[in-house]
């Protein structure tokens, strides 16, 4: 076994697929935990029926959704309509490839692994956009707008956020990033706490990037019916929810090891601390999402544009300066 | 001038043809309704869009309509009750009330203290279940089915739920109740109920403190503050009643102008009035409104007089109630505004039945300001409008 | 170091195949009995009032372009940030910061400019 896995061909392949299953299997089961923990808080039961505490709802689920008919509109475009949700499952899982769960585990180490984040939630739009404009429905393509000016409007703080660890740990790779905070301390409260700032803008950030409520404009099922996924059926409109789920999932786990130190911590293994960090956030999350009401599409931008775009631009200068007059008295 | 600040101008002429309002807009025409998650029923409303603003709206109402003012001209006084039960579904017993208050004008049915005593106790349970299913879906249409909203949402359902409960105990129904008949009610109080009114509403008392917690944070305000303003004036000239005209501004209520039933007993009737006319006006009169509903009724519940529940013969046969040629009209105040019954009997042989039965529901009313207040704001903002007139189309389509 | 890319495009494929036979799946689990109505753009319960590829509001646009401004002079600063530890350890710091500085005030600037112009604004 270990040295098939010296050959780097089939150590890729089996990385591949093990954060697909992985990946996968989380997401399914984050499903079910994102129903009962919305059932709980709104004295529900949530999914009970299926297996012992309704457990095996993801896969009845997904057997439901496979049975469905699969309906493309006449004035579709057929290609980009069954291209979209493909696509969209395939970004939102090329973000789990850079996310470092331990200094081994990880599929793979980019020195770039930022920039690839970045650009591959930048990404996320498009498929959104094909769908939408696909689908020749009104709804739909209001929801793609709000949905693309959204995505592309976050993506501007998230990047200037992001800055601000790159910036006191000097690497673009997130295993050293979490190497750093180990060595160094974690950034969320290392001086000169410009970190949780960030970390707040860039949560917000993903947050929106991964239309979550209250950021949940485009999918506004009660104005746009099902937001981009109006026209989708079956296992299509799986898809896209898949993604969704993969894409909070990932933001919660990069959120953990970028700004909460990723494996470090006492006595449990590393994989242990990562997991439960980016649990304890993706929880967070759903306790947000069920208990807010969501802005309108303008507000939110005015919310990025005018408050987060200029707190990320001053975040940069306070913290290299304070890099700078940290090493002028022998720190770092 | 843009079509986006012709359409922000004071009071656009919403009966203006479109390209009047600027040819070369090249708007996008949009359907919201009937089959929509948010227009409360089957609403449709065309919408012009530029962008996301809305140019013009065009309401069409209709899609519910069942004839229902024409089948109680077949139907004899005594069997009019469980049909007009589905008008206002959100709040069957004061249709109930409604109609037969303008049957026992017209035949001069005298209504024993202790039904007129039941028939405001359970009118003001009533508004308190409908002002709750409101909240919840006003919060609903601002939060959507999946987050937030449905929290508020599932929890005013609870209470509603309990409400529904009492209902059932005292009529055997949870939702088309035909408790009211011609001359007082079918049921009486059973033993036990006033407890469990006091329970009931004592615990939702204590909660809506906590919705109002819960729908105090920042976003809530933004999304309702200076949202879908209806002024004073439009209200009037509209016909607009209940809360949406008074959280214009108007003091208008008929439980205290118009004192029917036994509102005149009660002294202290607390009216809400606010007086910007938004979406957040509108909330706040409503929970202002079910406080008062909820300790109107504590009060009530604990002394209701002794006695019979019915007066006159109890109802034998169809065609017991002969009326002579006349007409009257009857207004009572619903959680949503003016219900009227306008009611015209033929007498001699056409005296079995209402010659012509007219009801004026607030709610079609309510959806008159559509194509004034729609123009200007965004499609977000119209479904936060939409929700705040809580329009029940049940009643709006008849 | 080039085996981190082969576990990308493994990951891509991968999950690029996947998708493609959980439609394929669906498509011959699912039944198939099309009608008109089925086929139809869903307009909640109406015929379509003409087509949804329609010229849309210029404001989205304007977003795009804000977007590309700002993203791309953002991403400039990753080689500074990613280096500039390395030149404080050379002595160099405040000059790197005031090189910064200069590039962050005029994004900044731009920012303002943008704002005072109204295109922030979302009619």
């Amino acid at each position: 076994m270990s040295e098939l896995m010296l050959n780097p061909w089939i150590r890729a392949l089996f990385w591949g697929l093990v954060m697909i299953t992985g990946v996968m299997t989380v997401t399914a089961w984050s499903t079910w935990f994102e129903r009962k923990f919305a059932g709980r808080m709104q004295s529900r039961m949530g999914p009970t029926l299926v297996g012992p505490l309704g457990l095996l709802q993801p896969i009845a689920d997904a057997c439901k959704l496979l049975q469905k008919e699969d309906l493309v509109p006449d004035s579709a475009d057929r290609a980009l309509f069954n291209l979209a949700p493909v696509l969209t499952v395939g970004f939102a899982m090329g973000v789990a490839a850079v996310v470092p769960f331990t200094p081994t585990m990880l599929a793979a180490d980019l020195d770039v692994g930022v920039l690839w984040l970045l650009a591959l939630s930048g990404l996320m739009v498009f498929p959104t956009w094909m769908g939408s404009w696909a689908s020749n429905n009104k709804y739909s393509l209001i929801a793609a707008m709000r949905a693309v000016a959204q995505g592309i409007s976050y993506e501007v703080p998230m990047v200037l956020a992001i800055m601000v660890p790159v910036i006191m740990t000097g690497t673009l790779s997130l295993s050293d990033m979490v190497a750093d905070q180990q060595k160094n301390g974690w950034l969320i409260y290392r001086l000169p706490l410009t970190g949780l700032i960030a970390f707040v803008i860039f949560f917000l950030a993903s947050l929106a990037e991964a239309n979550r409520i209250p950021f949940d404009i485009p999918e506004a099922e009660s104005e746009l019916v099902a937001g981009p996924t109006t026209e989708y059926t079956g296992m299509k409109f799986g898809l896209f929810y898949m993604a969704e789920y993969i894409h909070t999932l990932l933001s919660s786990a990069i959120c953990a090891a970028v700004f909460f130190g990723g494996w470090d911590g006492p006595i449990a293994p590393g994989l242990h601390w990562m997991l439960l960090k980016s649990v304890i956030l993706f929880v967070f999350l759903t306790w947000v999402r069920w208990s807010f009401l969501r802005l309108r599409s303008d507000q939110l931008m005015n919310l990025c544009w005018k408050y987060a775009v200029p707190a990320t631009l001053a975040l940069i200068p306070v913290t290299a300066f304070y890099t700078v007059y940290a090493a002028g008295k022998g720190g770092v | 001038m843009t079509a986006i600040a012709r359409a922000r101008a004071p009071r656009p002429d919403p009966f203006l043809d479109i390209d009047s309002y600027d040819p070369e807009a090249d708007l996008m025409v949009m359907n919201l309704g009937p089959q929509h998650p948010s227009t409360h029923g089957v609403f449709r409303v065309l919408l012009y869009l530029d962008g996301e603003i809305i140019i013009k709206a065009v309401p069409y109402p209709g899609y519910l309509h069942r004839g229902v003012e024409k089948l109680c001209e077949k139907l004899t006084y005594a069997q009019i009750t469980p049909i007009v039960d589905k008008n206002d579904y959100v709040a069957p017993m004061l249709n109930e009330q409604a109609v037969n208050m303008a049957f026992e004008k017209m035949l001069g049915v005298e209504v024993p203290p202790r039904a007129l005593h039941m028939r405001t106790l359970l009118a003001e349970i009533q508004r308190v279940a409908s002002h709750l299913l409101w909240l919840g879906t006003f919060a609903m249409d601002l939060g959507g089915a999946l987050g937030g909203g449905t929290s508020v949402f599932m929890y005013c359902f609870r209470e509603r739920e309990a409400i529904l409960d009492l209902f059932e105990k005292l009529t055997g129904c949870r939702f088309h109740y035909n408790t009211h008949t011609v001359g007082g009610q079918r049921h009486d109080i059973p033993a036990g109920w006033a407890a469990e009114v006091h329970r009931v509403l004592g615990a939702i008392s204590d909660r809506i403190d906590e919705y109002e917690a819960m729908l105090s944070h920042p976003i809530f305000l933004k999304r309702t503050k200076g949202v879908g303003v209806i002024d004073a004036q439009l209200a009037l000239e509209l016909g607009l009643t209940g809360p949406l005209l008074r959280a214009s501004g108007v003091d208008h209520d008929l439980r205290r102008d118009a004192p029917y039933h036994i509102y005149d007993q009660i002294k202290d009737l607390k009216v809400a009035v606010e007086s910007d006319g938004d979406c957040l006006a509108r909330y706040k009169v409503r929970v202002v409104e079910l406080r008062e509903s909820i300790r109107i009724s504590r009060l009530l519940v604990d002394n209701v007089p002794e006695g019979p529940i019915c007066g006159g013969r109890p109802i034998k046969q169809p065609g017991q109630f002969k009326a002579k040629a006349g007409q009257v009209y009857v207004g009572i105040e619903t959680p949503r505004g003016e219900l009227g019954t306008y009611l015209i009997a033929g007498g001699g042989k056409m005296g079995d039945t209402p010659y012509r039965l007219k009801i004026r529901p607030p709610s079609l009313h309510a959806l008159a300001v559509v194509p004034y207040v729609f123009p200007g704001h965004s499609v977000s903002d119209a479904v936060a409008i939409l929700g705040s007139l809580d329009p029940i189309m049940g009643e709006v389509d008849r | 170091m080039h085996e981190q890319y082969v576990t990308l495009a493994t990951l891509a494929v991968v999950a690029v195949v996947l998708g493609g036979l959980i439609l394929i799946l669906n498509r011959i689990l699912g039944p198939q009995k099309w009608t008109k109505s089925k086929l139809d753009t869903f307009e909640t319960g109406n015929e379509p009032e003409g087509d949804a590829r329609h010229r849309f509001s210029i404001r989205f646009y304007l977003v795009a372009i804000l977007f590309i401004l700002f993203d791309i002079e953002a991403v400039f600063l990753f080689p500074w940030a990613v280096v500039y530890r390395e030149y404080i350890g050379a002595g160099l710091g405040l000059f790197m910061f005031m090189e910064m500085l200069v590039f962050v005030t005029i994004l900044g600037l731009g920012l303002a400019y943008v704002w005072r112009k109204g295109a922030l604004e979302w009619d």
